[in-house]
């Protein structure tokens, strides 16, 4: 509960005084460096907008999607790496700000269904023509 | 007035149905005969009723009568005609009395046209579908009456969300509803056909115009949708893998493995017990969608159990509509045998291959969609997006499109590989080279395999016509060129722009040149403009495409007064090669513009490949009903013949 409430919390403080601020620096500008741009690209795709409904960071105009891709951009400028960033921003908002599901013990299911489907499929085809050969 | 109408019109359909059901039954139980006539009438007058009342909100829409309930919320006086018209079932209510008015309507269809199948088969058909419409007929009645009135009547409405007001978008609605609500045909038939136990050719040919039908709108549907979002929204983006965007892919998924088992039905008498599963499932998934989309689930989970009332009507729904069904499946399963026999090199061991693989990429897609809700019914909050769903799906299309490239060169019943020796190093040579040309290139592993995919594809969807008289090809086999052939037009589209796309976000003053790709751009002007329901900044851009002569572009930046919302209307330019992409941001503190510009190589292929996929269901569907309607006149020819004769 507390891990949700904190990104709550920081989003109904900072979003009001954000809609007057101008944007962040490198919300709306890219890294020079395209490599870098690039990476920051990739990993922005993968992040949750926390203001609009299924949209990554990449595609939203919400103040707080600006003020990550600033985040991103710094930090890939740093020399931090993409999946270090996403480790920090995880901590800071919780989970749900990643579309890259980790593998824990909450979300191993999402993991198992590839492996149990493709099993599965591969026992309907069995099934189906086995004994046969091809 | 109107709008007791229209609710005396809904209630009436609503003990249409009952009666159509109850009739329906009695006459199976073998007690009432008499009763086995009025079902096929009822049905049609229900349908007839359905759409009165769906008429009536469009009128009062149309009116802006503010004493509805349901239009003082959803819309205003001062909304253009199109949007007004269209907002009637831009909202819960409107949109389920849309859905129950197109189930009636297409039951009401199958009643009056369809006469191959036995009659008891129809008779439990048109039951079927009178259960499952029942089940809607009392959701929208007791849990979102559209023809709720005010008191006292407001002086304005609150208007339509601003994204929603788009020509496309106004029609995007109906058209899935169309793909969504046909399946539940699909469903009935199954549901009919187990019944008697009459799960042959026939019924799957009884059931095949509906589900080619409701993919080709399923098609469009998605296809739109896509595109909607795409220059909507304003970022370039297509595809979100977004719990609205699943729910109308799954049932898309689901309607492409029917429509290939049922037309090994139709022509080969097999895959029996697996085409009927599959028609139950197309149709859950269109209920999943539906449930997801309107319950408000997807908003939060809290908030679906603070307001729990419409969710778990539809979800009740749900549960007794597919429970009965795989109930019924599970009692009848012994008895419907798998039908004819074949080898796993034939024409039905590929389509089999494309069924197991269409329907593990549906169960990635349930998972993906509703494990989020389901970890957040237990407390945690996770996202699941593309990097879980691009992969888990590419692991069951990718070997998929592998086998669509030699499939349908196969005969039926047996065949061997070395027959098409030729044909196969020719996919295999193009697939390998496409592959080797990307490796060298750089292109990441997932666009690689697109294109290379669908270089072998837009190949070898054609070589079905190779070595025959091209003026002697039947319809249906065009279609299938068609559609193979879009899908590998549709890929092409999609690998191209994750892998090629370039992107330049910029700050410009008026006057200032920017570059991307091969474009170069000047802002010319900014101007301020008002329409109908709002003010926009609209600035003018000349594009030029490598130094030819430039086009004017005008992205703007609008806001709408009612609801208070800005949104922006990109500008874009669409070559041969590909499309420009132009949005105008904010101005910045120092008075210069944000731009956001994007050259996308080859991106329209993506909603090209989807109408030609849509156009290749077309033709396939034409080819049908043409040569049904030619039997049924050959039939009476021989009937009238007889007659003569006799006399």
């Amino acid at each position: 509960m507390k891990r949700l409430l904190i990104p709550l919390l920081l989003l109904a403080s900072a979003a009001p005084a954000q809609d007057k601020l101008p944007p962040a620096p490198y919300a709306y500008t890219q890294l020079a460096d395209p490599a870098q741009e690039g990476k920051a690209q990739a990993l922005m795709l993968t992040l949750r907008c926390l203001q609009c409904q299924g949209q990554s960071i990449a595609d939203s105009d919400a103040p707080i999607a600006g003020d990550m891709r600033n985040q991103v951009r710094l930090r890939i400028a740093a020399g931090e790496e993409p999946e270090a960033i996403r480790g920090w921003l995880i901590e800071r908002y919780g989970d749900y700000v990643s579309y890259k599901p980790a593998l824990t013990s909450l979300t191993w299911p999402l993991f198992a269904a590839p492996v149990l489907l493709l099993l599965l499929a591969f026992a309907l085809l069995r099934r189906r023509f086995g004994g046969k050969g091809a | 007035m109107i709008a007791n109408l229209g609710l005396a019109a809904l209630w009436l359909a609503a003990a249409l149905a009952a009666l159509q059901l109850v009739a329906g039954a009695l006459a199976l139980g073998g007690r009432g005969q008499d009763f086995a006539g009025i079902v096929r009438p009822v049905a049609v007058i229900q349908g007839l009723l359905a759409a009165a009342a769906m008429i009536a909100l469009v009128v009062l829409f149309c009116q802006t009568d503010l004493s509805v309930k349901l239009v003082a919320s959803n819309s205003h006086s001062s909304k253009p005609l199109l949007y007004k018209f269209a907002g009637s079932w831009g909202n819960h209510e409107g949109s389920m009395l849309l859905w129950v008015t197109i189930m009636g309507l297409a039951g009401g269809f199958v009643a009056l046209v369809e006469r191959r199948l036995p009659e008891r088969t129809m008779l439990a058909t048109l039951a079927g579908q009178a259960f499952v419409s029942l089940g809607f007929y009392a959701f929208l009645l007791l849990a979102s009456n559209p023809f709720e009135r005010l008191d006292p009547v407001p002086v304005e409405g609150m208007g339509l969300n601003p994204l929603l007001q788009d020509p496309g978008l106004a029609f995007h609605p109906p058209t899935l509803y169309i793909g969504y609500v046909g399946l539940s045909i699909a469903f009935s038939f199954a549901i009919g056909a187990l019944i008697t136990r009459e799960v042959g050719p026939a019924f799957a040919r009884a059931m095949r115009p509906w589900v080619l039908g409701s993919w080709i709108f399923l098609t469009l549907g998605i296809t739109a949708g896509s595109y909607w979002a795409y220059y909507e929204l304003g970022w370039g983006g297509w595809w979100f893998w977004d719990p609205v965007e699943n729910a109308s892919l799954m049932p898309w998924l689901a309607a492409t493995a029917l429509l290939h088992s049922a037309s090994v039905l139709a022509s080969r008498n097999a895959l029996r017990a697996w085409t009927v599963m599959l028609g139950v499932v197309a149709f859950s998934m269109s209920m999943v969608g539906t449930f997801l989309v309107r319950s408000g689930i997807l908003t939060s989970v809290h908030a679906f159990a603070v307001d729990p009332t419409r969710g778990s009507f539809i979800l009740a729904l749900l549960a007794i509509n597919i429970g009965a069904a795989l109930v019924l499946f599970g009692l009848r399963a012994a008895s419907v045998t798998e039908g004819e026999q074949f080898a796993v090199t034939s024409r039905e061991g590929a389509l089999v291959f494309n069924n197991v693989m269409l329907t593990g990429a549906l169960g990635i897609v349930l998972v993906g969609t509703l494990y989020p809700l389901l970890a957040e019914s237990m407390g945690q909050k996770v996202s699941v997006g593309p990097p879980y769903f691009n992969p888990a799906t590419a692991m069951f299309v990718v070997p998929m499109l592998a086998v669509l490239a030699v499939g349908p060169l196969l005969r039926w019943r047996r065949d061997r590989l070395t027959r098409i020796r030729r044909e196969v190093a020719v996919a295999a040579g193009l697939l390998l080279g496409g592959l080797a040309v990307m490796v060298i290139k750089g292109v990441p592993l997932l666009p690689m395999l697109g294109l290379a995919l669908a270089g072998m594809l837009a190949v070898a969807s054609l070589l079905p016509l190779r070595g025959r008289k091209l003026r002697t090809v039947k319809l249906p086999l065009w279609g299938m060129v068609a559609a193979h052939f879009g899908v590998a037009v549709a890929l092409f589209g999609m690998a191209c722009d994750s892998a090629f796309t370039v992107e330049r976000l910029v700050a410009a003053r008026v006057g200032d040149k920017v570059a991307v790709g091969p474009w170069q751009l000047t802002l010319k002007s900014i101007q301020p403009i008002a329409g109908p329901n709002w003010t926009a900044l609209e600035a003018g851009i000349e594009a030029s495409y490598q130094g030819a002569a430039p086009d004017l572009l005008k992205p703007q930046a609008r806001q709408f007064w009612t609801p208070y919302q800005s949104t922006n209307e990109s500008a874009l330019d669409t070559r041969w090669n590909g499309q420009l992409y132009v949005v105008l941001g904010e101005q910045a503190g120092d008075g210069r513009w944000q731009l956001r510009l994007w050259w996308k190589p080859f991106v329209p292929l993506i909603w090209y490949g989807g109408i030609l996929i849509a156009l290749g269901g077309v033709l396939a569907l034409l080819g049908r009903v043409v040569s049904d309607l030619r039997r049924i006149i050959a039939r009476d020819k021989i009937a009238w013949r007889r007659e003569r004769q006799g006399r």
